[in-house]
């Protein structure tokens, strides 16, 4: 066991086959402590998401080492990419919430991945952080009848209901004002610090990276820049 | 009934929610699913009606043993005619207590300016009624009086209530094959695919009717056994009695079974039926099938983001099944419904013996579910669309 949640080394990334071949990432070396909220910045292009997909095991890591939680990556086989994800926690920036099922149905997906379960108290469990996150009102609607911010925060709901040990978000404060952002970014900071949730954060909201342990930025596939976030760099001098 | 299927699946039913989230698309489907038990009811329908029209003469025979020429032996009513001499070979035989030889002849009946129906022809001993069901017996007593019949008021394209009052003191006249008889009773036995309606005689009002036919050569031989007779092994001694290869013998059972049997599997019109049942199969598993891969391609964001959580293969294949099922079980009961009216409007137009039975009704609801699984196996394909790393 070591203090980081993830570890990339060497991680290099390519699409395609034969002359359409592109390389995607170049010799990525990145340590991301547990408990942590590290940003990943960076243009469009630059390689963040595939960085992000790599290592939320969605896909295959073909050259160079990614540990995901003391487990390795490099190689892994479809049913280890699995058995991870069921370890870790997705908020995309489109929610993808499922439109036919309501508001604490789809966050009960997120539980029902680990077994069937008792659905009662799989439904005050959802019930429970779904009023959290200020939908307790909205609790039967489907995702048609919810605003925007409304279907990201069931989808931030959904991702954290089952305690994940990493989160990984694509922008998702994106859709939500400046008042519910920031609170969504404190909850994943409070999980950190309570749980030892990871939280690895695609994001170009300039508002939240005060609050990043870890800013990370890419471009053309490198990382060009890793700096500790703005509050540990506080938190280190006022320790100094 | 969400809350009924949490409690039956043990997880949310999706598939479910999925498709009554669409009422219209839903409908759609249901109407498709009952469209194709439709289709196959009424094939399996007809094919039953054909195999109950073809068993019903033979219901009609008592007695153990049923002789035919060998030449075009397979249907009753298509037998070749042979030498009465049979049934006193046959009668040598100590556990052949009796025999009777049936005459098969098919008429056309002109009843009106335009109704014509065709007639099969039972030419048959009056005393004979021993060989006959029990409830031929009595009336095939009154045949005994010459060119006398007892028709039957299932005939198709005739007005048969006027024969409803035919009785032996009362005789309702009737004119065919330009000589006037007397309806003196009726039988319901229907003529099923191969004609409009069965009428009794008497041997000799048969050979009235059919001069060029001779006694000496009746279409079957029907032969009572001793009651402890093994019929099998009566069939076989009787057959080295006979020159050989010149009689059919067998039982009344085996010989109803064999021309069912032939007239499904070897006649066109059975053939027909079965390819129309394999139709209305394939229209439901492609009905079903469009349905489900729509329903795939609709949610295939959805489905990938519960690839993303570490949902396995088999939760995909639950949803889809679930699916498929509600498919089936829902759409099933319109069709089984419309299934029943055809059934009962066609037996009313066509007097054929057309009805539903448990076993039918069972084999299409479990084949519905099987087309529905089918179509759902095949809209699965469609799930390898579902990328999750494609979802940031």
């Amino acid at each position: 066991m070591t203090g980081a949640a993830i570890e990339v080394r060497g991680l290099d990334h390519f699409f395609g086959e034969g002359e359409a071949r592109k390389q995607a990432l170049f010799d990525v070396n990145l340590e991301v402590g547990r408990g942590s909220l590290t940003i990943l910045m960076g243009p469009s292009g630059s390689g963040k998401t595939t960085l992000l997909t790599l290592m939320g095991c969605l896909r295959e890591v073909h050259a160079g080492s990614v540990r995901l939680l003391d487990q390795e990556l490099f190689d892994a086989d479809e049913a280890t990419r699995i058995d991870m994800r069921r370890r870790l926690g997705f908020i995309f920036q489109a929610h993808n919430l499922h439109d036919s099922l309501t508001a604490r149905q789809n966050v009960m997906m997120g539980l029902q991945v680990h077994g069937r379960g008792d659905q009662t108290r799989h439904a005050l469990v959802a019930d429970h952080l779904l009023d959290l996150l200020g939908l307790g009102a909205r609790l039967d609607y489907l995702p048609a009848n919810l605003s925007g911010g409304q279907k990201q925060r069931v989808a931030i709901a959904r991702a954290l209901v089952s305690n994940p040990d990493i989160i990984f978000a694509d922008e998702p404060t994106a859709a939500l004002d400046k008042v519910s952002g920031l609170a969504a970014v404190r909850l994943f900071k409070e999980l950190g610090s309570a749980r030892g949730t990871t939280t690895v954060m695609v994001t170009h909201d300039p508002r939240i990276l005060d609050l990043a342990d870890r800013v990370v930025t890419l471009e053309d596939g490198r990382i060009i820049e890793n700096r500790i976030g703005t509050l540990q760099r506080d938190d280190i001098a006022g320790r100094k | 009934m969400t809350a009924f299927l949490t409690r039956l699946l043990g997880r949310l039913p999706i598939g479910y929610l999925q498709l009554t989230h669409h009422p219209g698309r839903l409908l759609a489907a249901l109407a498709g699913v009952a469209f194709a038990n439709v289709l196959v009811f009424v094939q399996l329908g007809l094919a039953g009606s054909m195999a109950e029209s073809v068993a019903i003469p033979y219901r009609l025979f008592q007695p153990d043993l049923l002789v035919v020429s060998p030449a075009e032996s397979e249907t009753l009513s298509d037998a070749a005619t042979l030498p009465r001499q049979r049934l006193f070979q046959a009668l040598v035989h100590p556990d052949v207590t009796g025999g009777t030889p049936i005459y098969m002849g098919r008429s056309t009946w002109i009843s009106g300016h335009d109704a014509s129906s065709s007639i099969q022809f039972f030419g048959l001993a009056p005393d004979a009624g021993p060989f006959f069901h029990d409830a031929l017996a009595a009336p095939l007593i009154s045949l005994s009086l010459s060119d006398t019949a007892l028709v039957d008021t299932l005939t198709r394209f005739v007005d048969m209530r006027s024969f409803a009052a035919a009785h032996p003191e009362a005789p309702v006249p009737f004119e065919i094959q330009n000589r006037q008889l007397g309806a003196v009773g009726t039988v319901s036995i229907g003529g099923g695919f191969g004609g409009d309606g069965v009428f009794l005689v008497s041997d000799q009002t048969f050979f009235h009717l059919f001069p060029q036919r001779s006694s000496a050569t009746p279409s079957h031989i029907l032969l009572a056994l001793a009651p402890d007779a093994d019929p099998g092994r009566v069939a076989a001694e009787l057959a080295q009695l006979y020159p050989p290869d010149t009689v059919r013998i067998r039982t009344v059972t085996q010989a109803m079974e064999q021309e069912v049997r032939y007239q499904m599997t070897e006649r066109p019109t059975g053939l027909i039926f079965a390819f129309g049942v394999a139709i209305g199969m394939v229209v439901g598993i492609v009905i079903a099938y469009q349905v489900l891969s729509a329903d795939v391609a609709d949610h295939i964001r959805e489905y990938a983001t519960f690839k993303a959580m570490g949902f396995r293969q088999g939760f995909f294949v639950g949803i889809i099944l679930e699916e498929a099922i509600i498919l089936a079980a829902i759409g099933f009961w319109p069709g089984l419904v419309f299934s029943q009216l055809f059934y009962q409007t066609l037996a009313y137009l066509t007097n054929i013996p057309i009805f539903m039975t448990p076993e039918r009704a069972v084999a299409v609801f479990i084949g519905t579910i099987f087309a529905c699984s089918v179509s759902g196996v095949l809209a699965m394909r469609k799930l390898a669309a579902a990328e999750p790393a494609d979802l940031f």
